[in-house]
């Protein structure tokens, strides 16, 4: 029952210099749920660290990503993890779906020697490197040239990989994203161009902020496709389709995935000075990526409410005890400071501290009287 | 026998190209013109499209392709066809290459050398015109590397292409043409200098002359005629500004009790003033006869006009008459 084949529709896609995807996605019981299971983990996975950022647990930059969760499922479901995907600092989800875990990341968020990064990266530098997940960036538009270059890898190697550049509405501005389009095109790079149009850079409105916003025509030599964001099934089918054609040594390729996202641009951004409350709850209420997947579920009989209801007490219980288990692991030691500054770094090798006095290391002089 | 630095960096470009398919370069005008300079000659007609890479005129985006091959294992060479045009790329540089390793708690080694001329060439004014020595020798997460010689060149080079850490390879187009005699040993395919240890060029008592790239050819020229008037010359050719070789300035300090910095770059926070900071924060402080001195860049944009640039230069007579004063000779 779990593998029957089952055919729903998805939004139309509107296209740029390329035939479109068909709009009849097929899947079964058992990948719907799961991804059903995925997007609801991490909608309560942000939650939770909503919840720590306000009870101080978490410091600095906190960039959630609730109401964008069908693109990044939806993308994973099309790819395989030897393909690479980098992104910028909206990020924990993505290490999620590469393979990490919420207690892992909920201790990064809150700077533990268990995160992903030992505590080093926090919210914006989470990386899974055994599943090509190249983190995790924090500088707007570095990312889609560093994506160029691990299509460029792809290639020189021909593992037949593809690279997957996430950038915002607001990145999409940035000259380094034409730099990165007019070299991946001249060079056939296997990557795809991922825009979440979210609709605001921070808090600039896309149409303040962009000359053209159809994103999906701005690699202008560059096919695209514009891609309903908030539906997992769109999703997965836009993304399988660039990523065929990418393979097929077609070179780069650009999606548009119409999203938005609930919270502000960060956790200091109550998000209400540049779009009224109304905006928000009208995405929820007729949009909302987790709750149509769910409607999709009840509609097509693949799951029962109860079995819906009990995945997410489960998820939510999991939730909790990936959080106080977070909680109660250790902050890096001290020694953490001056490790990993270089590869191959000799363990004595000397690094100035914020004195003279407790530097790290040893050196062949004696420090001044 | 002898051999220019420009061959000794292709050299050391085409040996490292040989031994390792996943060394290649990239660049603007690395392939068919040659290399800007001419230090890439040859090495497109041996490797091909695939490893010796033309590029468009967009530093930040080829800079962030290379430095994402290299998150990918892969082994560019990033030349930069002056180093005055790698400001366009240096937030890649940095906070792409040069943190990776750190901020993923070591999951991302970054194996890339960023490499082209640096530094003031000859009549090519302001914005041609600049040291960057300074600028990334603040930056920890990445070695910067300056070499003088025909051997600094092909050893540090070789080094810098095998080493897994970014490292930022600072040369000097006014010193490409020049002709050093070089030992068989350094023609050797494994021949490497260790990054981060400085060289005495040449041994001296009275007084340490301490200095990088084209700054030793001067700072040995000055010692010359210095060793005339009777003033023993101890000149220290770093090779490596970043990770410092402290030690063996603190030792040749301890040894002369006078110091004097050569570079071309500004003074302000430059590499002498760096070295100060190692004196005064070391033993080497006891041992002073009198105070350091730096010789710099005059702290102006460079002028076009050839007597203003020379004035704007560190020249041999700026280097004689710093010694003479901390020598108390003047």
């Amino acid at each position: 029952k779990a593998r029957v084949p089952v055919s729903i529709e998805v939004v139309p896609f509107e296209t740029y210099m390329c035939e479109a995807p068909s709009t009849t996605v097929v899947t079964n019981r058992a990948e719907m749920l799961g991804y059903y299971e995925q997007m609801y983990t991490m909608r309560r996975m942000e939650l939770g660290a909503d919840a720590l950022y306000k009870s101080k647990h978490i410091r600095g930059f906190c960039h959630l990503y609730d109401g964008q969760e069908a693109v990044c499922v939806g993308m994973e479901a099309a790819l395989t993890w030897k393909d690479s995907i980098i992104t910028a600092y909206r990020d924990h989800c993505y290490q999620l779906s590469r393979g990490d875990t919420p207690a892992t990341i909920f201790a990064e968020l809150m700077g533990r020697a268990t995160g992903c990064a030992k505590g080093k990266g926090g919210s914006m530098h989470m990386y899974m490197a055994k599943n090509n997940f190249f983190g995790g960036n924090g500088i707007v538009g570095a990312q889609q040239p560093l994506g160029a270059g691990l299509a460029f890898a792809h290639l020189y190697r021909g593992d037949g990989g593809v690279a997957f550049a996430l950038y915002g509405d607001g990145a999409a501005n940035q000259g380094q994203l034409f730099e990165g389009m007019n070299m991946a095109a001249l060079w056939k790079l296997p990557i795809v161009f991922v825009c979440e149009n979210n609709q605001y850079g921070m808090g600039t409105a896309k149409a303040r902020s962009s000359a053209n916003t159809d994103y999906y025509k701005r690699g202008v030599y560059i096919a695209g496709l514009k891609v309903d964001g908030m539906s997992v099934l769109a999703v997965r089918q836009a993304v399988a389709f660039a990523a065929d054609r990418c393979r097929a040594g077609n070179g780069p390729f650009v999606l548009e995935m119409d999203t938005y996202r609930y919270h502000g641009h960060s956790m200091s951004d109550p998000g209400v000075t540049y779009r009224d409350r109304e905006e928000v709850s009208g995405v929820r209420r007729a949009r909302d990526p987790v709750e149509g997947l769910k409607n999709l579920l009840l509609k097509h009989n693949l799951a029962t409410p109860e079995e819906i209801k009990a995945l997410e007490t489960r998820t939510r219980k999991e939730m909790d005890v990936a959080v106080e288990a977070a909680k109660k692991d250790p902050a890096p030691p001290l020694s953490e400071l001056y490790k990993d500054v270089y590869c191959r770094q000799s363990p004595d090798m000397f690094i100035r501290g914020a004195d003279l006095a407790s530097s790290h290391g040893s050196v062949d002089w004696a420090p001044g009287s | 026998t002898t051999m220019t630095v420009r061959d000794a960096l292709n050299s050391a470009i085409d040996d490292e190209m040989a031994r390792d398919g996943d060394v290649f370069i990239l660049g603007e005008e690395v392939a068919q013109y040659q290399g800007a300079y001419k230090i890439t000659k040859g090495l497109w007609e041996k490797y091909g499209d695939k490893r010796v890479i033309d590029t468009p005129i967009t530093e930040a985006g080829f800079a962030g392709i290379a430095i994402g091959a290299a998150f990918h294992k892969l082994r560019p060479i990033c030349e930069f066809m002056t180093f005055n045009f790698s400001m366009q790329a240096i937030d890649h540089i940095l906070n792409s290459a040069g943190k990776m390793y750190y901020m993923s708690g070591g999951q991302f080694k970054v194996p890339i050398v960023f490499r082209g001329p640096n530094g003031a060439a000859a009549g090519v004014a302001a914005q041609h015109s600049q040291c960057f020595a300074a600028w990334f020798g603040h930056c920890p997460g990445l070695k910067v590397v300056a070499p003088y010689s025909a051997e600094d060149a092909r050893g540090l080079l070789k080094a810098a292409i095998r080493d897994d850490n970014p490292v930022v390879f600072l040369e000097n187009e006014m010193l490409y043409g020049m002709e050093f005699p070089i030992s068989a040993d350094v023609l050797d395919k494994d021949f490497m200098l260790p990054i981060g240890k400085a060289k005495i060029e040449r041994e001296g008592t009275d007084v340490t002359i301490v200095s990088y790239s084209r700054g030793v050819h001067k700072a040995l020229e000055a010692a010359e005629e210095l060793a005339a008037q009777g003033v023993s010359c101890e000149v220290i050719n770093l090779r490596t500004i970043r990770p410092l070789d402290r030690g063996t300035i603190v030792k040749s300090i301890m040894k002369t009790n006078r110091v004097v910095t050569v570079e071309e770059g500004w003074p302000q926070s430059g590499i002498g003033a760096e070295i100060g900071a190692v004196v005064y924060e070391s033993e080497a402080f006891d041992y002073l006869d009198a105070p350091l001195e730096r010789v710099t860049g005059a702290d102006v944009p460079m002028p076009y006009a050839e007597n203003l640039e020379t004035l704007a230069l560190p020249q041999k007579s700026n280097i004689i008459s710093a010694v003479q004063r901390v020598c108390y000779r003047k």
